[in-house]
Order: C-alpha cells, then sequence, then structure tokens
C-alpha cells in the first residue's frame, strides 16, 4: 500500500504486469474512490461553471460529460475535472491530491444562489476499463451509451450514476455507487469477469495505461506553473465562450505561442526515464522528464517531456539522464498507444457530424 | 535456509567453501514491484563489500545493489536480461544475481535469518 493524496491505496493487487494485460486485453477493475466528487447545485450552476473552468459547457446536455480544466488568472493549471450533467444538475471529478483546494476555489467564487458539495466519502467511485468491459459489466443496456456519457442505471442490481469515461484509453465505464454497496458491487464485477480474465488493477497500472494513452496527470505532466497550450490541452479551452477565470492571460499565450511543449519519447528497453530527469539535444539542456515508465505492454519505456517549443520535433533523437549516464530518447507520436476508447469517440464524432 | 545471510541493503549471500551466490531478497523484491531491468557487471570483476555493483530498475524506482562479500565475479545470470521477473518470481532460486569467488573473510556485518527479520519488520513500519 503507498500513500496517494493522503488515501493507502495499493500499488498492485497482484503484478503490475498482469493488471497492466488485463486492462488491455479484457478489462481492469480500479477503485478510483479517492478522487474528490463534487455535486455544483443551484440556479445558475451552469454560469457559475462556465466562469472557472476552461471548456464550454453551453452545449452540455443532460447525460454528458466533458473534460475540463481549472485555471488561476495567469493561466496556470489548478486541476483537471470531468464536469458530468445529471438530470438532477452537474458534479465534477477532481484529483485527490487537489480536492480540497479544489473545493476551497469552487465556494470562494460561488454566487450565493449554487452549492458547492463534497460527495467524497459518502459516495465512491469505481472504473471497469477493458475492450470487454461492456460485454463484462453486470449491467444492461450501455451499448449505446456514448463516449462520455453518463445514465443512472443498476449495476448488479445496486442503483448507480455510469459514464463511459476513463483514464486508461480503453473503453469502459466509471460507476458512482453510495459507499456502503461499492464493496457488493466490486465482488460482483470481479465474479462475472472472474473466468475471462478481469483483475483487480492498483495505482501502478493506472499509471502505466494512462502513460501509454498520454493522458496527462497533474503534479507530474503540469500545475500551476504550467498552461494548458503547453500541456498540449489547447482543445480545452474555449476563448470565445464568454469570461471565464485564466482567460485573459490564455488568450495571451495562444496569440504569443507557449513556451514549452509537452512531448512523448520512446527509450530502450531498461532505460526508465524517471520524473526530473534533464531532457538535452545538440549539448543543450532543453527540458525535463515528466512522467516515464516501462511499458510492459509496448515492451519498451515510455516517457512525457516539457521542453521549449520547437526545439525537438516527431523522429529527432534526445538524451535523457538516466542512473546517472546519458541515454538515447527518439520523439515519438502521442498517445504511445490508442487501446479501444477510440472507437467509440470516433463514432461519437462521425455522428455528430 | 540455515546458511543464507542477509545485508542491511537487502542483498542475500549463499556461501559453500570459496564459491557464494548473491540475490535480492524476497522482502526487497516486494517492496521494489515488477522488475523491468537490471544493469550488471561482466564475470571477472572484482567487488569489495558493499561496493555497488550493479541496478535494479521496477516500475517504481531505480535501487542500487550492493555486494554483500568480497570477491572476484565468476557468473551472472544471463536469464535475468530477458526474464528480469525471475527476481520477483523466484527471488531466493531462479532468480539469483551473481556467482562469485570469495576474497578474504566474510564481512562481519552480514545478518542471519532472524536479524534480517527485524529489518525487513522495522522497514515495513
Amino acid at each position: 500500500m503507498v500513500d496517494f493524496g493522503g488515501w493507502e491505496m495499493p500499488q498492485q493487487y497482484s503484478s503490475i504486469r498482469d493488471e497492466h494485460f488485463a486492462v488491455r486485453r479484457v478489462a481492469g477493475l480500479f477503485d478510483v474512490s479517492h478522487m474528490g466528487r463534487f455535486p455544483i447545485v443551484g440556479e445558475s450552476s451552469l454560469d457559475f461553471l462556465q466562469g472557472v473552468v476552461t471548456n464550454d459547457l453551453s452545449k452540455l446536455g443532460e447525460g454528458e460529460a466533458q473534460y475540463n480544466l481549472l485555471c488561476n488568472d495567469a493561466g496556470g493549471i489548478i486541476d483537471d475535472l470531468v464536469v458530468y450533467r445529471d438530470r438532477e444538475g452537474f458534479f465534477v471529478v477532481v484529483n485527490a491530491s487537489n480536492r480540497e483546494k479544489d473545493l476551497a476555489w469552487f465556494r470562494a467564487r460561488a454566487p450565493a444562489d449554487v452549492e458547492v458539495h463534497d460527495f467524497t466519502f459518502q459516495q465512491s467511485l469505481i472504473a471497469f476499463q477493458g475492450p470487454r468491459a461492456e460485454a463484462l459489466l453486470p449491467s444492461q443496456g450501455l451499448d449505446d451509451l456514448p463516449y462520455f456519457g453518463l445514465r443512472r442505471t443498476k449495476v448488479a442490481d445496486v442503483q448507480a450514476i455510469v459514464s463511459r469515461t476513463g483514464y486508461t484509453g480503453e473503453d469502459g465505464f466509471e460507476i458512482f455507487v453510495a459507499a456502503e454497496k461499492v464493496g457488493a458491487v466490486w465482488d460482483a464485477i470481479l465474479e462475472r469477469g472472474k473466468s475471462a480474465g478481469v483483475l483487480p488493477a492498483g495505482l501502478g497500472a493506472r499509471d502505466a495505461t494512462r502513460l501509454e494513452a498520454a493522458l496527462r496527470l497533474w503534479g507530474n505532466d503540469m500545475d500551476e506553473t504550467v498552461n494548458p497550450y503547453e500541456a498540449g490541452l489547447g482543445w480545452t479551452v474555449k476563448l470565445d465562450k464568454g469570461n471565464f477565470v485564466g482567460r485573459e492571460a490564455l488568450q495571451k499565450v495562444k496569440a504569443d505561442g507557449p513556451r514549452r511543449q509537452l512531448i512523448g519519447l520512446r527509450m530502450q528497453p531498461g532505460d526508465i526515464a524517471r520524473h526530473g530527469a534533464a531532457v538535452s539535444a545538440g549539448g543543450r539542456r532543453v527540458g525535463v522528464i515528466t512522467s516515464g515508465t516501462h511499458s510492459f505492454f509496448l515492451g519498451y519505456p515510455i516517457a512525457l517531456a516539457m521542453v521549449e517549443a520547437r526545439s525537438l520535433q516527431r523522429g529527432d533523437r534526445a538524451v535523457v539522464e538516466v542512473r546517472r549516464r546519458e541515454a538515447p530518447a527518439e520523439i515519438v507520436k502521442l498517445p504511445f498507444y490508442r487501446g479501444s476508447a477510440r472507437s467509440i469517440s470516433e463514432k461519437k464524432e462521425s455522428r455528430h457530424g | 535456509m540455515a546458511d543464507r545471510r542477509y545485508t542491511k541493503t537487502h542483498e542475500w549471500v549463499t556461501v559453500d567453501g570459496k564459491h557464494a551466490t548473491v540475490g535480492i531478497t524476497d522482502f526487497a523484491q516486494s517492496q521494489l514491484g515488477d522488475v523491468v531491468f537490471l544493469e550488471l557487471p561482466s564475470a571477472g570483476r572484482k567487488l569489495a563489500a558493499r561496493e555497488t555493483f550493479g541496478v535494479i530498475e521496477s516500475v517504481k524506482a531505480a535501487s542500487d545493489l550492493y555486494a554483500p562479500v568480497a570477491g572476484r565475479i565468476t557468473e551472472v545470470n544471463e536469464k535475468l536480461a530477458s526474464k528480469p521477473e525471475l527476481i520477483n518470481s523466484d527471488p531466493y532460486g531462479d532468480g539469483w544475481i551473481l556467482k562469485v569467488e570469495l576474497v578474504g573473510e566474510l564481512p562481519s556485518d552480514l545478518l542471519d535469518e532472524a536479524d534480517y527479520k527485524k529489518v525487513t519488520e522495522a522497514a515495513a513500519g
């Protein structure tokens, strides 16, 4: 068990390698109850949220979710989050390490008629992720739930909110259930999937799969000193939606061009680039590793690095400090791996024309 | 195993006459998690006791390996190059790391099973 944002969580249940392969080939079950969950209630919730997050919520219908960023006045990323719109209103899911900070940020900016609650301890969140997640989830009628869609339904006979979202690059679901019922739902999913190869998966498999899918981790790949354009998340910033916190600063970043960029590196077997390691090119330091691991699934180590803008292009070579020496790296396209989630998002995009 | 001795840095050594076999302990592998790579020396290299002789990379971190005894390396476990997971699955058997021809006396700070257990209990908190 390791400490993660104040929560005691397993790095692995059996082996990171086995859990990682289960997620990529069948499905893995993650306990992500450590993430903060805040219902946002009140007449002007939409206007309030529009003024604090970067993406445009005006087109978000009931039963839809959207990836978002919370930025400060300087355009630095306070957190990344998903905003959900249910028939009862909005709720957001934030990173565990930022829960209290985000809660204070929201509450300090909420108008009198909007309340921001913290449901983190009453409600649990588990994620069932993998190419066979839909077939193996003990629930019914989720085949027409689009990517980033959500609905109220039963999972293993327990009332839940199910969204087609995740952090692995695979198809799959995040399941919100009352904390006192989560044990039964967890057990039922594992029991149903056992013979197909479903495994409970810990933080190690979560980090490896999210990194292969190039999904950013707040605190590693971005923080309050990094803006969305640098993090490669400019697509979440809708400058023309009206005013929001950080808009002015972000408009300037966009006009001037970001000074840094997040890139993907492929390393030689055994050379695991760790967070904080120096990245150099042409004998000059150009940046730093933000995340790195060995990908059991791809068979080589991969890393994300924040480097000076335009210092490195796809196909270029760089060197990374690994074990006090210089290890060769190649700049590659992101994501490192496209899982089953792609087909669903494409389906949705084509439907939306 | 009665004749297995340990270091505070979580290596083990068994001694048969002038020949020793070296690896890392079950506790060490469980703390490291899945091992993905070992950077190891070649046969023939001379080691001083407590000298760093290699690096073990797990998904979590890179850790130095320390020689529990002094001597000359006679063999390096070549299977580990393609199957580093042997360290996890069989740390005291197929996951051995080095064979060493001993030079001089065994270091006096090697631990027996009971004393090593105290080290791991303290480390596990």
